[in-house]
């Protein structure tokens, strides 16, 4: 069975605890990094892993390698201070990918 | 542009008749399969769009909640009531085919049926907003999952719709005018051939009526 992680600050990840998701939690980009890293070379066994947007921020690269393999999915939420748009604008970029301009007009 | 690589001969030309038909084929049939994804593709997008806000809003309440019970809680009663999870979640992943892209399908189970079930603590020492706040993430979860799956849906189509386009234009702007220009090349050169042996057997005749009845 898979299984679904969760990367972000200690109050974040706090509330996924208690769902039984596995949590991980980050004080920075960095530490995020190390576990992103980690979690993905566990031979696929994280299906899906959320990661806070403001440590997603920075980890980019990292992120973008993912986007065409069939797994992990690694998708963005929104932190304790709200969203930050990432999560949309991954949305935009994926169109633009598809259709050459976006089309979304927003 | 004819490249000056083809050999003027039949039997390239007819190579170059077969590589055209097939070419013309596979750009219609990747053609068709672009505006399939494309369909398909916008309406992941839609559905993608509506997730996220409901996810972005969902979380931000409950992280809200969260915050108005950890104002209340000391943060070691807190920690402890979240320490053990009661619930715990497994996930099985199948994988969908659209138009040969193999996209997620995620089903997850909790071990612990009762939705009632998932708070980790007894009610005498935790406040009641805490209650709340998990409430409103386990309602929330089940949009981050469908949205997860979604969102993969939607990279892996956007990866192979791009890959098709490609293909499709370098078909259509590259492949097919190169190989009819050859193919005009080719039948020009051997129409040119053609006249000139005519125009040679001519001559030759003329040559040979001469030298037998002195001709002029």
């Amino acid at each position: 069975m898979l299984k679904i992680a969760v990367i972000g600050g200690i109050e974040t990840v706090m509330g996924f605890k208690a769902l039984g998701l596995e949590t991980y939690p980050a004080a920075d980009a960095a530490e995020a990094g190390n576990i992103l890293r980690t979690l993905t070379r566990e031979g696929e066994e994280y299906a899906i892993i959320y990661i806070e947007e403001n440590l997603a921020a920075q980890l980019a690269a990292e992120i973008d390698k993912f986007k065409d393999s069939p797994a992990p999915a690694i998708i963005l939420i929104p932190g304790r201070e709200g969203s930050l748009g990432l999560g949309q604008s991954a949305l935009k970029a994926a169109v633009e990918r598809a259709v050459g301009t976006n089309i979304l007009g927003d | 542009m004819a490249s000056t690589a083809v050999t003027p001969t039949r039997m390239v030309l007819n190579q170059l008749k077969g590589r055209l038909k097939t070419a013309r084929r596979g750009h219609k049939l990747l053609k068709d399969k672009r505006d399939e994804l494309m369909r398909q593709f916008m309406d992941v997008v839609k559905r993608n769009k509506q997730l996220r806000t409901r996810v972005e809003e969902g979380l931000t309440a409950a992280f809200a909640s969260l915050q108005v019970a950890s104002a209340i809680m000391s943060p070691e009663m807190l920690e402890q009531a979240l320490l053990y999870p009661r619930q715990s979640v497994e996930l099985g992943l199948k994988f969908k085919n659209i138009m040969s892209v193999n996209v997620p399908q995620y089903s997850f189970h909790t071990k612990n049926n009762d939705p009632t079930e998932i708070y980790p603590y007894g009610f005498a020492q935790t406040s009641g907003e805490l209650d709340a706040a998990l409430d409103k993430m386990a309602r929330v979860f089940e949009d981050m999952l469908e949205l997860a799956q979604v969102e993969k849906t939607m990279q892996l189509l956007a990866e192979e719709i791009e890959k098709t386009r490609r293909r499709v234009n370098a078909l259509e702007y590259v492949m097919i005018p190169e190989l009819t220009a050859n193919i005009k090349y080719i039948s020009m050169k051997l129409e040119e051939n053609e006249n000139s042996t005519k125009v040679r057997l001519l001559k030759v005749k003329e040559m040979v009526l001469q030298d037998a009845h002195h001709y002029k």
